[in-house]
């Protein structure tokens, strides 16, 4: 086997370093050297987005990314959506509107929409939709994904309203 | 059992507490499948054949067993030759042989992905390089995918000793054909010859995976002693229990299976495919094996459901009464006979009462994966059938479709096509509630079309365990037997809270391993909050008896003087001046009183209540690309008494979103090796975001009499009408009926250039 290579990132606001073998993903290595399993490979093809995670403040699903390219970049993780103790809106909104059922796609679902929350505080039933085409529900059919995401939405405005 | 009528108002059941398991999936802690490591731990992989049917002539492991950091290989040669015995395993029975060819291919592979050979290795990188250098020599065979050229005379035949049940006479020659099953009544030359108008039809179905999101993953450890520990995700412990100590041949008593938190399964999880390799891993290595699948390996080598050919011909008089029906199914059952086409027969009419009628399945072995069992499995198939035609129907008379339901649909009393007779049932009630919806009335846009159409599952009960523990603080733990799939600790926690009297939030369910918890059936056929949440109620109205003695006892006071409401024992004596002993107060005192309060309660659960689904669907056409989108989706359906209302919608929105992807997009595609070109999400593609519309889920409460709360399975009911809403909405937009599924973009257009 090829030899590993050393690697320096920041997952959540920490800072890390692994060793990682040349084609492992960022996937493999957050889940089997960092032990951080909230992100799922339903694929491993980018197409489900139960491995999604943001890097460099951008969406990208984890199972397409090289662990090597995560050198000197920041990664955020589900594990790090709730802060401290108090889980964020959109997690808080998911289990007030039973939007999962089996959970497999949460962790994925959830880092997509707050990505998209945190560029479109305002997004209509559509645009919601299109964002979240790219993560895989078998469970639920969707609908009450979209609910959640829209009532955090509102939740959210009304809270910068405030502040 | 107690009237449900005569059941106090309700305070947990029918509410909506938020799940006790949902903050550890939506932070991303919960551990499923593929979660879960040992230390110590290496990796296993699989070598499947590349051809869809081939004689394995032999298989050479020597340079993977050479290879640096390779621990243990597996073949055939290091499992049991067993014996063909069918077993009752789970929801049907099962062959022992078959599971076991299945699970690692002897002396043929029967299609592309079959499993030939397995590694274990320190590593994953490893474990893939050790595949590569195992050296298998195939003799290709001649292979067979589509259903009716299997039947066909002269077609490659899988088994060389398969011959026909079922038959009149037993067959001369051995076929692809395993098994003929009938369902006939009343006379049905007569029949057709009384009948006014005649509608017939032929449908083409084809194969469609499960697609849950999470693919199949273990640990499994097996120490010198021969006793093993497994961790895995799927629908039942006790299932991967068994099915791992009939194909490795040891005992079930050397095996504890941990169930893993399950992303997903809808009937695809009901088989092992991975634990009985892991664990002759395992046992050769003497180091714990994970095994995780890929997506293309989940698409190759498990599920899916058949694809079929299902005809159908109903006679009618001119009021729209049918009187004869005659449906014959071919279904896929992949490469080891078992396709559902016996519940593709029974469910096929039981939504109608009609007097003369026969239904003949055909269970047919095809060089593809085996079938699993998919929600409602063959209901779906035979109800596309079914339901087109019965809105063919009602066109040529000029009916509405829902009358035309109303008028030959079953009601109480009437004996089902497929034997019992129906009781307690709600199918009129949502044929009345699906017209009476405001989508059935709604406007059409230009090329949009309506359709409606009925499905029926039966639902069932049987063998659960649980146990119901009251904690020193006067809260509660609730194990059993089942893994939770859709929200079912949810709904033992309110079943168990409601007879207790205790808030939702002090019970804690629990999912216990096959070493903690008596037997129980897996997940599946609906059965689990009915038939488990039966077993939970049992068990905490043990509980209260208890506690009601324990205050007699406090008391001295008789025990039928004594009642339990809002969680604490009230005393009904009125010459005793004493104030109600809650159930943290007797739980503190438990010591005085006959030690730990605890009760297990193991049943059989019978009188499941059968469901039934009415679906109206809108869909519009792009004339210009083939391209139908749903505009609007209507499900209603009885559910006896809605345990949890929001997970209950929850089920019938995914349920329906399948039936969507079925009818539409979804599909098996083989390339002319028999090898399926489109194994990923990709190329599969299943339902997202966008293609979609909100899913109206409308409950109708018909509460089944059989359960303490009314409850009744509501998983599988809901795929049951789709194929056949959407089929007959792209009818009404394109003015022609499309038999064949998927109407994808392609057959759409073909279908618009034709007009």
């Amino acid at each position: 086997m090829s030899k590993r290579t050393h690697i320096s990132t920041t997952v959540n606001g920490d800072p890390v370093e692994f060793l990682s073998d040349p084609g492992v993903t960022l996937l493999d290595a957050l889940r089997d050297e960092l032990q951080l399993t909230g992100a799922k490979e339903g694929c491993g093809s980018g197409d489900c987005g139960a491995c999604s995670v943001m890097l460099d403040g951008r969406l990208v699903c984890s199972c397409l990314v090289l662990a090597v390219e995560a050198e000197d970049r920041r990664i955020e993780t589900i594990e790090g959506m709730a802060q401290g103790g108090e889980l964020h809106p959109l997690q808080q909104k998911f289990l007030e509107h039973a939007a999962l059922q089996c959970g497999f796609c949460t962790p994925g679902l959830l880092v997509a929409s707050k990505a998209l929350l945190d560029q479109n505080p305002d997004p209509t039933e559509t645009e919601v939709r299109y964002w979240l085409a790219g993560n895989l529900c078998r469970c639920t059919g969707y609908d009450k994904i979209i609910r959640a995401v829209m009532d955090a939405a509102a939740e959210l405005r009304q809270a910068r309203r405030v502040a | 059992m107690t009237d449900v009528m005569d059941k106090p108002a309700l305070k947990v059941v029918g509410t909506r507490p938020i799940r006790p398991d949902g903050v550890d999936k939506v932070t991303g802690r919960a551990a499923y499948g593929a979660d879960f490591a040992m230390p110590g731990m290496i990796w296993g992989k699989i070598k499947r054949s590349p051809h869809a049917h081939a004689r394995i002539v032999s298989i050479d492991t020597k340079k993977a067993r050479a290879l640096p950091g390779v621990k243990a290989v597996v073949t055939a040669a290091d499992f049991p030759d067993l014996a063909s015995q069918e077993f009752e395993a789970g929801e049907s029975a099962s062959n022992l042989r078959d599971m076991s060819l299945n699970v690692m291919a002897r002396g043929k592979a029967l299609y592309k992905g079959h499993a030939v050979a397995a590694v274990a290795a320190a590593s994953p990188q490893i474990a893939q390089a050790a595949l590569e250098l195992i050296e298998v020599t195939y003799e290709v065979l001649p292979h067979v995918i589509d259903v009716e050229a299997a039947m066909a005379p002269g077609a490659p035949l899988l088994h060389d000793h398969l011959y026909t049940e079922g038959l009149d006479e037993h067959p001369a020659a051995p076929s692809n054909i395993a098994k003929r099953n009938r369902l006939e009544r009343g006379d049905l030359a007569a029949g057709f010859a009384a009948a006014e108008v005649i509608v017939e039809g032929r449908y083409v179905t084809q194969a469609v995976h499960q697609g849950y999101i999470e693919p199949h993953a273990c640990v499994c450890a097996m120490s010198q002693d021969g006793q093993a520990q497994v961790w895995s995700s799927s629908q039942g412990q006790f299932m991967v229990r068994t099915y791992s100590a009939k194909i490795l041949g040891i005992d079930a008593a050397n095996i504890r299976v941990t169930p893993a938190e399950i992303g997903g399964g809808f009937g695809g999880k009901t088989v092992v495919y991975l634990e009985p390799v892991a664990l002759a891993l395992s046992r050769q290595s003497g180091l714990p094996v994970k095994m995780v699948m890929t997506r293309e390996e989940v698409f190759e080598a498990t599920g899916p459901t058949s694809g079929a050919v299902v005809e159908v011909k109903l006679g009618a008089k001119k009021d729209g009464r049918i009187v004869a029906a005659e449906v014959e199914l071919k279904y896929q059952a992949g490469a080891f006979p078992g396709s559902p086409v016996g519940a593709g027969s029974m469910t096929a009419l039981a939504v109608y009462d009609i007097e003369n009628f026969r239904i003949t399945g055909w269970d047919v072995v095809t060089n593809t994966p085996k079938v699993a069992a998919y929600r409602a499995p063959g209901a779906p198939i035979s109800a596309f059938g079914v339901e087109s035609a019965v809105d063919d129907l009602a066109l040529k008379l000029g009916m509405d479709p829902i009358a035309i339901r109303e008028l030959n649909g079953v009601r109480n009393g009437v004996k089902a096509s497929y034997g019992p007779t129906f009781r307690d049932i709600g199918f009129q009630e949502t044929l009345a509630a699906a017209k009476a919806h405001p989508h059935w009335s709604a406007p059409l846009g230009p090329n949009q079309g309506r359709g409606v159409a009925a499905g029926f599952w039966f639902n069932i009960g049987g063998e659960s365990t649980a146990a119901v523990h009251i904690n020193e603080d006067g809260g509660a733990v609730v194990a059993t037997g089942n893994p939770d799939i859709g929200g079912s600790r949810a709904s033992m926690a309110m079943m168990a809270a409601e007879v207790l009297g205790l808030p939702v939030e002090k019970v804690r369910p629990i999912v216990a391993d096959t070493a903690s918890i008596g037997f129980s059936m897996l997940t599946g056929g609906s059965r689990t909050t009915f038939a488990t949440g039966m077993a939970v109620t049992q068990a905490a109205e043990k509980i209260v008896a208890d506690l009601k003695r324990r205050a007699g006892l406090l008391w001295d006071v008789p025990v039928d003087q004594i009642a339990w409401e809002g969680g604490a024992a009230h005393c009904l004596d009125p010459r005793k001046d004493v104030k109600p002993l809650t159930l943290a107060a007797l739980a503190a005192q438990s010591g005085k009183t006959g030690g730990p309060i605890s009760a297990e309660v193991a049943i059989n659960a019978q009188g499941a209540g059968p469901g039934f689904g009415v679906h109206i669907c809108d869909v519009e056409i792009d004339r210009e690309t083939g391209h139908v989108s749903v505009v609007r989706y209507t499900a209603v359906q009885d559910v006896g008494k809605a345990i949890h209302p929001a997970y209950v919608e929850g089920q019938i929105q995914g349920g329906a979103v399948q039936g969507i992807g079925w009818a539409l997009n979804e599909e098996y595609v083989f390339d002319r090796e028999g090898r399926m070109e489109n194994p990923g999400f990709l190329d599969y593609r299943v339902p997202v975001a966008s293609d979609l519309p909100m899913i109206d889920a409308v409950m109708v409460e018909v509460p089944n009499p059989r359960h303490p709360f009314g409850a009744k399975g509501v998983g599988e009911v809901p795929i049951v009408p789709p194929l056949a809403a959407v089929a007959n909405a792209v009818r009404g937009a394109l003015g022609v009926r499309m038999s064949e599924l998927p109407m994808s973009p392609p057959k759409v257009r073909a279908v618009l250039d034709s007009l």
